[in-house]
């Protein structure tokens, strides 16, 4: 089992080919979960077909109130709320995954091998993170995308850096407690290699608490790109993103609209539906190290 | 031992009939604890024995109104002056916690907190409840650490619980226990975490302290012999059931069940011969005057000499500290030594694991003293066991699974468990799979590195009988790292005993264990529990003399 296999895109496909998920059946929670981010790929990836209206055309005045052409009425510039928020599904799920995922193998190679070698490569690798981490992120966010530029791959890496320092961490700390454990010790005495030992016996234990860091950081990196979408140095107009769509419309809250809470409720949903999956993850993976009954 | 108490003493605690069971989410689930009475006087000791998962700690704890999250009392009844224990209001039960009943737990570190001192810790329990205020509470206090025979009682408590040894911490949990004068104290297996020579002092104050202060006591153990020391009743229980109830010397004398006569024959063990190494032979490993630090400072051990033959089952015995446990890191290269020689089958063993042969890794293989961290929790037997035929040899998948199933066989493992975690196993089958990992590697020589003090006894007694069957049938020979000697006279054919880090006798089982010893080695053997009762008050006097010669030994050495 790899970190990638835990983001939403593959939990979704297992779930369809059978009821056993990591081979354990799902309870009620993990079953909500699933569907709801099943739900989310899905208005993600048909977008085109579902979405009344291009995310990007004007269709009316601003601030239109919902009728039944526009469920959800229209935002600043008269463009349709639900197709912003169709589109935004693409754009926010797929930077997330993506982001967190890259982040996540960053992280946890350095972090293992920090943990597993020691030495000079944990103390060259541990104060580079630490350099990061003083920066505070917004600013470090700021000086890597106005030099070199707003693209969208210069926003994922910059983003999937960032928050692959916080995984380090983790992982380096989860990685230290395992490799004192006898079984680790045992393979090195049987002369088994660096790559075996972070792969196979290091790794496969040390996926519930990096589980649980993954359903909170990709959650978190929704309301970075917002932030950094906010400065103008996110996702670039006309692109629709939940994050960006909060911003845009959060003054209207004060206007008696309920437009900024539909991008904010689909955040939340999702959020929900992640962590609902993962904590599940987690209820397994504690009943599989044998408690005493 | 005190003479039975008499009938018009006053019942302290009746336990009637209690059953507690564990209740999920799902509804009930397995009853822990079944229809089980007694019966306790003041100032009587009863000793609950049973192997691990008998309940023992389930009833200690339930003494207390307390049950483990999950675990309901769901019948019976617990009656202490007057009161249903089960039925006592939070308030009642915070008023009986200290002052009625009070605990003493198996790991007085984790017990403690280490940001406090002992004497603000052991003083709490009485301050809140009201019964003394600080300056008697400290009083009373220093009266319990003499009484306790701590050193330096008057400024003992002062100091932080890492500032003192385990055995001293023990006692000082006692007296945080007795702090609140409570009627009835609960043991629960409070020496099994220290060494036996340390056993031996702690066990004589708890002693001394129920006695003189006429205090009921649970005391809850998996040690017959240890049991004997302190109660006058035993209780033996197996899977939440009693299976016999009697007075001490009655359980140890004229058992009646099966079970209870099973246990007391694993006790009472009598030594038996081990065919001895061929000596003509050359040795297999040999650990010349080997010295070994962790740091630049101290070495841990110094100028340590062993060897080892084909067949030959050597011990390596000790108190915890005396560095048994990193002369095996030392001989399979986890720490590097700094001066010495480790020679195998002839060539010269690189002091780092990286600059030895696989072959040389797998000639020498290791068993763990706890099985549950020793076997990687995400891997199946066949990934465990199989896993040094494939690094090693390099056999295929279907070699690999053939050979599996022939070592489960071998370790007495149904082969249907070839698809199980570990985590679904007990800890004496852990620990046969660890056994077959290292046979995996077709050993020449296996480290036991306290491979039993973590089993019950009946499962540590056929581990080792599975041990010296696969001797015999393989001829692979063992070094046998333990503190039980008890377990040295029956196995090893030779023996050598570790102080601080230095070998301080050697030689054949049956002449180190013979008279004339070293001191050192009287004073490990002598601090063995033996199942007689009068063994406590015996050893106690032979003690002093024993202890001063073993201790000007050392200084000499």
């Amino acid at each position: 089992m790899t970190v990638e296999a835990l983001t939403p895109d593959a939990i979704a496909p297992r779930r369809r080919r059978s009821i056993r998920l990591f081979g354990h059946k799902p309870n009620l929670t993990a079953w909500i979960g699933l569907i709801i981010i099943a739900l989310n790929i899905a208005v993600a990836v048909l977008a085109p077909l579902i979405a009344p209206y291009p995310q990007a055309d004007i269709v009316g005045d601003a601030w239109a109130d919902p009728d039944r052409l526009h469920w959800l009425g229209l935002d600043n510039l008269g463009r349709d709320i639900l197709s912003r928020l169709i589109y935004g599904a693409r754009l926010s799920i797929g930077l997330s995954s993506l982001i967190t995922g890259l982040a996540f193998v960053i992280g946890i190679v350095c972090g293992f091998t920090a943990a597993t070698l020691g030495g000079w490569v944990d103390a060259v690798l541990s104060r580079i993170v630490d350099l990061l981490l003083s920066m505070p992120v917004l600013i470090f966010a700021f000086m890597i995308l106005s030099v070199l530029g707003t693209d969208i791959p210069v926003l994922i890496g910059t983003i999937a850096l960032l928050n692959a320092t916080l995984v380090f961490r983790l992982a380096r700390a989860v990685a230290m407690t395992i490799a004192s454990l006898e079984y680790v010790e045992a393979a090195k005495v049987r002369g088994e290699g660096t790559w075996w030992v972070i792969s196979r016996e290091i790794l496969p234990n040390a996926i519930p608490p990096l589980a649980a860091e993954f359903g909170l950081r990709f959650c978190f990196t929704f309301l970075l790109i917002a932030a950094l979408s906010f400065l103008g140095l996110g996702i670039q107009p006309p692109l629709a993103d939940w994050g960006s769509m909060v911003k845009d419309y959060r003054d209207m809250i004060n206007l008696d609209s309920a437009a900024p809470l539909y991008p904010a409720a689909a955040i939340a949903i999702l959020t929900i539906g992640v962590n609902f999956v993962v904590d599940w993850m987690l209820s397994i993976h504690s009943r599989g190290h044998g408690e005493p009954a | 031992m005190t003479g039975s108490p008499a009938e018009a003493q006053e019942t302290l605690l009746t336990v009637k009939d209690l059953r507690i069971e564990v209740r999920t989410d799902r509804g009930p689930g397995p009853v822990l604890v079944d229809d089980v009475s007694f019966t306790l006087r003041r100032g009587e000791v009863l000793g609950l024995i049973g192997e691990s998962g008998a309940g023992k700690s389930t009833i200690g704890l339930s003494t207390l109104g307390y049950s483990r999250s999950g675990c309901v009392v769901s019948g019976g009844s617990m009656m202490m002056g007057g009161q249903d224990i089960r039925t006592m209001t939070g308030a009642q039960r915070r008023g009986l916690r200290g002052r009625g009943v009070a605990y003493i737990a198996q790991s007085a570190a984790a017990s403690f907190n280490p940001s406090i001192t002992i004497m603000d810790q052991v003083c709490e329990v009485a301050i809140r409840q009201g019964l003394m205020n600080k300056a008697e509470a400290e009083a009373a206090a220093r009266a319990l650490f003499r009484e306790l025979e701590l050193p330096n009682p008057d400024t003992f408590g002062s100091r932080y619980p890492h500032q003192v040894s385990g055995g001293q911490l023990q006692r000082a949990m006692a007296a945080m226990a007795m702090a609140a004068r409570p009627d009835l104290l609960v043991f629960d297996e409070p020496t099994t975490a220290l060494d036996v020579t340390t056993q031996v002092d702690v066990l004589a104050s708890f002693r001394k302290l129920i006695r003189e202060h006429r205090t009921a006591a649970l005391y809850i153990t998996h040690d017959l012999a240890v049991v004997a020391q302190i109660a006058d009743r035993i209780m033996v229980l197996r899977r939440g059931k009693m299976v016999e109830l009697g007075t001490a010397r009655q359980i140890l004398n004229e058992p009646r069940e099966d079970y209870t006569k099973r246990l007391v024959a694993e006790r009472a063990f009598g030594q038996t011969s081990t065919p001895a190494g061929r000596d003509a032979e050359k040795p297999l490993l040999s650990v010349n005057r080997v010295w070994a630090s962790y740091s630049k400072f101290a070495n841990v051990i110094s100028d340590v000499s062993v060897e080892l033959r084909r067949g030959d089952t050597v011990a390596v015995v000790g108190e915890s500290g005396s560095g048994k446990s990193t002369l095996a890191r030392v001989i399979v290269g986890l720490l590097p030594r700094s001066e010495g020689e480790i020679s195998f089958g002839g060539q010269v063993l690189s002091p780092r694991l990286a600059g030895r042969s696989k072959d040389q890794l797998r000639r020498v293989q290791m068993i763990y003293q706890i099985p549950d961290v020793a076997l990687n929790p995400r891997q199946t037997l066949l990934d465990v066991i199989g896993r040094p035929m494939k690094f090693y040899f390099n056999r295929s998948n279907e070699e690999v699974r053939a050979r599996v199933l022939d070592l489960l066989r071998q370790i007495d493992l149904p082969e249907s468990f070839i698809t199980r975690y570990p985590s679904e196993l007990s800890g004496g089958q852990k620990q046969r799979v660890s056994i077959a990992r290292a046979l995996a590697a077709e050993p020449d020589i296996i480290i036991c590195d306290e491979i039993t003090s973590a089993l019950d006894q009946l499962v540590a007694e056929e581990i080792l009988r599975l041990l010296k069957r696969l001797q015999d049938d393989l001829g692979i020979a063992y070094l046998f790292i333990t503190h039980d000697l008890g377990t040295v006279k029956r196995i090893a054919n030779k023996v050598v005993v570790m102080l601080k880090g230095r070998v301080v006798a050697a030689g054949e089982t049956a002449e180190v264990f013979t008279p004339p010893h070293h001191p050192y080695t009287e004073l490990l053997l002598s601090s063995v529990p033996e199942m007689r009762g009068e063994w406590l008050d015996e050893v106690l006097v032979r003690r002093g003399a024993i202890a001063a010669a073993a201790k000007a030994s050392v200084a000499t050495a």
